[in-house]
This record gives structure tokens, C-alpha cells and sequence, in this order.
């Protein structure tokens, strides 16, 4: 049994919900992105979403675009992506970490030869934005041949024979993506995202996450009510962007928004 | 080639063009990716909407465009005979109208209120701009904000034509980041928007329909030629960015194996330089924008930047089905300097009246090449894609002067 489902059965015995942050990896640079990593479990985090950043972002927003930039300014590439993984593991054998990014990079590297790295590097998943069921055959056998999960993407517009087939695809947790628009909008509207998680999950077997429009602890607690996990990205991502020059400010308040969010999750779920 | 291929069967039903192509978009883009597929599939066919597509290409765009016999130029190179197809000659001066009336009509039948585009030079934003403001519907261009510098006539243009021009930011502030913020507002408004897509990229069925729409060159060349010369052409030439109008040009004589093809591509400072913009020549396959295809990219898989003089074709990608054909050899794909593209600029403008566009230059510069290789009963067919005034700044300043 792989890392992120052992934690999801823990979750579910102990009556919680799943937190998680996403990062993107090198911004501002490598070695800030590791301390972050240690914060972030330290602080709550049940899985990280770890952001392999590309030229060309095309599904997220300004805040995570930057952050891909800053990223690659600083020279992060994929291999550099996965050898912060190994370094993670060394220190932190059970948070499940998951790689989050588009298909070029991994295209550029090989799948086969991805896989491979990616899991003897510690890494659980994988989920590529820019990779729907339709084209995803040979990626996903590459990623279960070194069992790795194949983590895909619902949309408030995926119908319900998408679902089913993206169900019986998923492996680890599906991502619901909460909102028509891009990472960073703010317009959760829980009732709405409540109502499909349950249409969601009435059709499928694994977890399903909710992301977008999560930023803080209320918002956070909310989400926790009716989905599996809470997934939270550039409100961290701008607090990374505000205070990279100050890395014990960053570590302490990316820890403490963190925090917060947990304790709000668990309350409601008690 | 071993088997005879059909041509006209291409794409596949998930639009593949072999192993390029298909639909690389997030899930949140999906269910309007299958909305405009099947909308496609029934209108494509459909009397009424080709009748309203006909009329208008009549009456609004001036087509048939004349195909016309450069008898000078056709001497200067000495050899084949030179017939440059004059999409130059349409509303709006050049191809990329073909595809925006096209893709508007598509629009208002699906019941869309807002369309999107994104724009390089400015030509496809114009040619989008136009035809809203004739059915009367909001639109919205992503430009990159060092193309809004460059390309102030047209961004005035687009706005004269009641559209609002958005800078982009982003990335290197090109053509690629607008398409990324273009695909960014479509995900965020789906529900009004329609997005046309300027070239024969993107994913399906963008790349099969842009194409459909753009075959009208073609097939109105391959009467013309048959009704002036009695037979088919011998070759033809067409620049290459995205390739829409190249693929326009193209399609229709794919199953002609007597015809040969050649694409040109920006080799901008030269391609051993690495500053151009033709991965068909210099790049590799990958996934960008919706399609597997030739990119120019690095060894890590990030999208590099492109040069070229010519902004229509300063992108780091191309058509699916370009990649395609360049694969089974069907289509030779070569690469016009910008240095090479200047002199053809301006010899066409001495040598018949008629100004090029830039990414057209290209496809003159090529043609001048290949002339004298071929007979001088043979026919050799030029798409002059665009016209050049909107180059005239950019023309002026590498030659030093001020206007």
C-alpha cells in the first residue's frame, strides 16, 4: 500500500480530513523550498502538492505564474524537482508527496524514465494539469508500473459520464477543481461545490480533494464539511511571493495560515 | 512513401495527425472542447451555415482572391512561372479572415455573446475585431505586451473596430503568452465565450477546422490554375508560423502526388544562431498549447523564445498536421532568413506594385530559390498570405530610416 493511501485510511479512521498545501518547487529558490516542505508538515499538511514549474502555465493565475517564473529564473528544473524529493525523504518517510505540473517536462524526459526517477526519488504522485483521460494512457501505465498514482483533475463542467471515466482512471485522490477559472480566483461558492462533491463522490471510489478559491481558515473549514481533502495553493504561493526575502518571516507565517486551517478543518470534522 | 494516403481523412476522430495533434487541455476546458467538436461536426456540412459562409467570403472579404501570373518576376528568377495567390487582396489583408467569419458564424449559432483571440501581429486580432463588430459581438484580444509595442497600428486598429485589447504581461510577453491568457479567460467565462483560435494549433478540433476553413485558398487556386493553364500546378510555396495559410493553400492538393509542397519557416538571424522561430527545422516533439507537435524548446522541456523580423511567425510552435507531413515527407519544410525575407520584401514591391507582408516574404524568398531549379513551362504557386503595410515601420527602421 502506497504512502497516500495508507494516509487517506488514516485520516478516515482518526474522522479527519486530509490538508493539502501546494508549493511550487525553487521559488524563489531550492533551498527555501525544502525548508518550506519541513513547515508545512510541521504545521498540518497530510500530502504536499509539489509544483514542477514550466514556461507556460496555462491553467493557473498570475500568482502561480510568477511563481514559475521566479522558479525557473533560479535555474529548478524537473531533475532538480526530484532530487529536493529525495532530500525531503531522507528526513520525512511518510508525508505522501505528489508532483503537480504540465507535460512538457516530463514529455522532455521520457515517461518511462520519469516514472522511475520520480519514485525512487520518494515521490506517491503525479498529476498533470494538461493531461486528460483522452491522452493519458501511456503516461498513467508508465506511472503504475512504478506504482505511482495518476492523480486527475474534475471541473465544475465535467459531465457525468467524464466523471465515471476519470473515476475508474484515478488512482490516490481526484482533485475537484472548484470553480470555472484559472489558480488564484476568488469565488468559492461552498453550496454549489457541496452539492457536486456529493454527485462527485456517489460515483466514484477514491478520495476527492477540493481546490481553488481556498485561502483561508474559514474557507478551508467549509471545504472540509463535504470533500475528503483541502487543497490550498496561492494563498500560500502569495505569501511566498511577499516575504521570500525574509525566510524566518516566511516559515512562520506560511506555518501559521497552515495551522490555522487545520485546526478550523478538525473542528468541524470532531 | 509505401501506401497511398488519403489525405481528407486526417485528423483522426480525437484529432490525431499520427502521433501529433489530439487535445492536451486541462479537465476545466474540456466540456467546451467537446461543445465546439460537436457543434462543428453538425455545421460543417450544414447548407445554411455554408450558404451564410459563402455569401460573406462573397460579399464581405472579396473572394474568389485572383491568382495572379507575376510575369516579371517570373523572368527576374528564370524558371518556373511564378502565380502568387493574392489573399493579400482580401478585407482586412490577408488570410487570417477566412477563419475569423468562419469561426464568428460558429459563434452566434452556439449562441456565444463574447469572443476571444489572440494576437501576434495584430492581422488575426484585426481580422476578429472586424467581424464582431459586423455580428455584433463583445470582443476581447490578448496581445503580448512587447507585440503591442511593436504592432501599435493594428492595436489601434482592433480598438477603432470597437474591441478591447488586452496587454499581456506574462512569460515573454509574446504571441505564446497571449494564447496562455486567452485559454485563461476562456476556462473563466465558458459559458458566453467563444474562442477563436487564429491558426491551425491549439487543441482538436481547432487545428481540423481552422483548416477547413483556410482550404478555401486552396481549392479556389487549384480551379484557377486548371482553368488558365489547363493542369495542376507543379509546386507550391507558403510560409510557415502556425501554417494556416499554408495548410489553406495546401490541403486541397494533398492527394495530387504530382504536386510537390514546401512550408517556410522563420530562420530569423540564421538557424545555427538558435535566434529564430522554426522548430520544424530545428526543434522537437512535444506538448504545448492543446497539441503535441515540433516545439522549440530546451533539453528540459521549457518553451523557448523565438525570433523571427516577421511577428505572424514568431511562435514556438506549429500545426499538428504540418509536423505530420514533415514526417512522412510529404510537405518539405525549409527556413527564409530575415535578412533573405528583407530582399524578397522589397524586390516584390519593385519588381510587380505589390507589398508583402513579412511572413509572405518569407514564401517569395523561398519561391526564388526553388524558380530557376525548375522548368519555365513549370508552375510554381506562392501564397502571398498577407500584405505589407503593416510591416512598413518595421521595413523602414532595418533599413535606417525614419517616417
Amino acid at each position: 500500500m502506497n504512502r497516500i493511501q495508507t494516509r487517506f485510511d488514516a485520516l478516515r479512521t482518526a474522522g479527519r480530513r486530509a490538508l493539502i498545501p501546494y508549493i511550487t518547487a525553487g521559488d524563489p529558490d531550492i533551498g527555501t523550498t525544502e525548508t518550506l516542505l519541513h513547515t508545512l508538515v510541521a504545521s498540518g499538511a497530510d500530502i504536499i502538492e509539489l509544483g514542477v514549474p514550466f514556461s507556460d502555465p496555462m491553467a493557473d493565475g498570475p500568482v502561480i505564474q510568477r511563481a514559475c517564473e521566479r522558479a525557473l529564473a533560479a535555474g529548478t528544473r524537473l531533475r532538480d524537482v526530484l532530487a529536493l524529493v529525495r532530500r525531503f525523504r531522507e528526513r520525512d518517510a511518510d508525508t505522501p508527496v505528489v508532483l503537480m505540473g504540465y507535460l512538457n517536462p516530463v514529455e522532455a524526459m521520457g515517461y518511462a524514465a520519469f516514472a522511475e526517477a520520480a519514485a525512487q526519488a520518494g515521490v506517491d504522485g503525479v498529476l498533470t494539469v494538461d493531461l486528460p483521460p483522452e491522452e493519458a494512457h501511456e503516461l498513467t501505465q508508465a506511472l503504475l508500473a512504478s506504482d505511482l498514482d495518476p492523480i486527475f483533475l474534475l471541473a465544475p463542467t465535467s459531465t457525468e459520464a467524464r466523471i465515471r471515466r476519470i473515476g475508474a482512471l484515478a488512482r490516490g485522490y481526484l482533485y475537484y477543481v472548484s470553480l470555472k477559472g484559472v489558480t488564484g480566483s476568488a469565488r468559492l461558492n461552498t453550496g454549489e461545490v457541496a452539492e457536486k462533491v456529493a454527485r462527485i463522490k456517489a460515483l466514484v471510489d477514491v478520495p476527492v480533494g477540493v481546490g481553488f478559491g481556498i485561502r483561508d481558515a474559514d474557507s478551508a473549514a467549509a471545504v472540509a464539511r463535504v470533500a475528503d481533502a483541502v487543497v490550498v495553493g496561492s494563498a500560500l504561493v502569495s505569501r511566498i511571493e511577499a516575504l521570500a526575502g525574509d525566510p524566518q518571516q516566511l516559515n512562520a507565517e506560511i506555518g501559521a495560515l497552515l495551522g490555522a486551517m487545520r485546526t478550523a478543518m478538525d473542528a468541524v470534522t470532531a | 512513401m509505401g501506401d497511398v494516403i488519403d489525405f481528407s481523412r486526417f485528423p483522426d476522430a480525437d484529432g490525431h495527425f499520427g502521433p501529433y495533434g489530439g487535445l492536451f487541455v486541462a479537465e476545466t476546458l474540456m466540456a467546451a472542447l467537446e461543445e465546439l467538436r460537436d457543434a462543428y461536426a453538425r455545421f460543417r456540412d450544414d447548407p445554411d451555415f455554408l450558404a451564410e459562409l459563402d455569401r460573406d467570403l462573397s460579399h464581405y472579404v472579396g473572394r474568389p482572391s485572383p491568382l495572379y501570373h507575376a510575369e516579371r518576376l517570373s523572368r527576374n528568377w528564370g524558371g518556373a512561372q511564378i502565380l502568387l495567390k493574392r489573399e493579400d487582396l482580401n478585407h482586412t489583408g490577408a488570410h487570417k479572415v477566412n477563419n475569423t467569419i468562419g469561426q464568428a458564424l460558429l459563434a452566434k449559432r452556439l449562441g456565444k455573446t463574447r469572443i476571444i483571440a489572440e494576437t501576434g501581429a495584430g492581422q488575426h486580432g484585426v481580422a476578429t475585431a472586424t467581424i464582431a463588430a459586423r455580428l455584433g459581438l463583445e470582443c476581447v484580444v490578448y496581445m503580448g505586451a512587447e507585440d503591442v509595442k511593436r504592432q501599435s497600428p493594428n492595436v489601434y486598429r482592433m480598438k477603432l473596430l470597437g474591441a478591447s485589447v488586452v496587454p499581456v504581461q506574462s512569460g515573454s510577453k509574446t504571441l505564446k503568452d497571449a494564447l496562455n491568457e486567452a485559454l485563461r479567460d476562456w476556462v473563466t467565462n465558458v459559458d458566453d465565450t467563444f474562442y477563436v483560435i487564429g491558426t491551425v494549433a491549439g487543441p482538436h478540433p481547432y487545428p481540423m477546422m481552422v483548416r477547413d476553413f483556410q482550404c478555401i485558398i486552396g481549392r479556389e487556386a487549384r480551379e484557377q490554375v486548371l482553368a488558365g493553364f489547363g493542369r495542376l500546378p507543379d509546386a507550391l510555396v507558403a510560409c510557415v508560423g502556425g501554417g494556416s495559410n499554408a495548410i489553406g493553400l495546401f490541403h486541397p492538393f494533398l492527394n495530387d502526388a504530382s504536386v510537390a509542397m514546401y512550408g517556410v519557416e522563420a530562420a530569423g538571424d540564421g538557424l545555427d544562431t538558435g535566434r529564430h522561430s522554426a522548430p520544424l527545422n530545428a526543434g522537437r516533439p512535444g506538448v504545448l498549447h492543446g497539441n503535441r507537435t515540433y516545439l522549440m524548446e530546451d533539453e528540459n522541456g521549457q518553451i523557448i523564445e523565438t525570433h523571427s523580423v516577421s511577428a505572424g511567425l514568431d511562435y514556438p510552435g506549429v500545426g499538428p498536421e504540418h509536423a505530420w507531413l514533415k514526417d512522412i515527407g510529404r510537405v518539405r519544410y525549409g527556413a527564409i532568413t530575415d535578412d533573405e525575407a528583407l530582399a524578397a520584401f522589397h524586390e516584390l514591391c519593385r519588381t510587380e506594385g505589390i507589398i508583402p507582408a513579412l511572413e509572405s516574404s518569407h514564401a517569395l524568398a523561398y519561391a526564388k530559390k526553388l524558380a530557376p531549379t525548375l522548368a519555365a513551362d513549370q508552375l510554381l504557386v506562392v501564397n502571398l498570405s498577407g500584405r505589407g503595410d503593416k510591416d512598413i515601420f518595421t521595413v523602414a527602421a532595418r533599413d535606417g530610416i525614419t517616417i
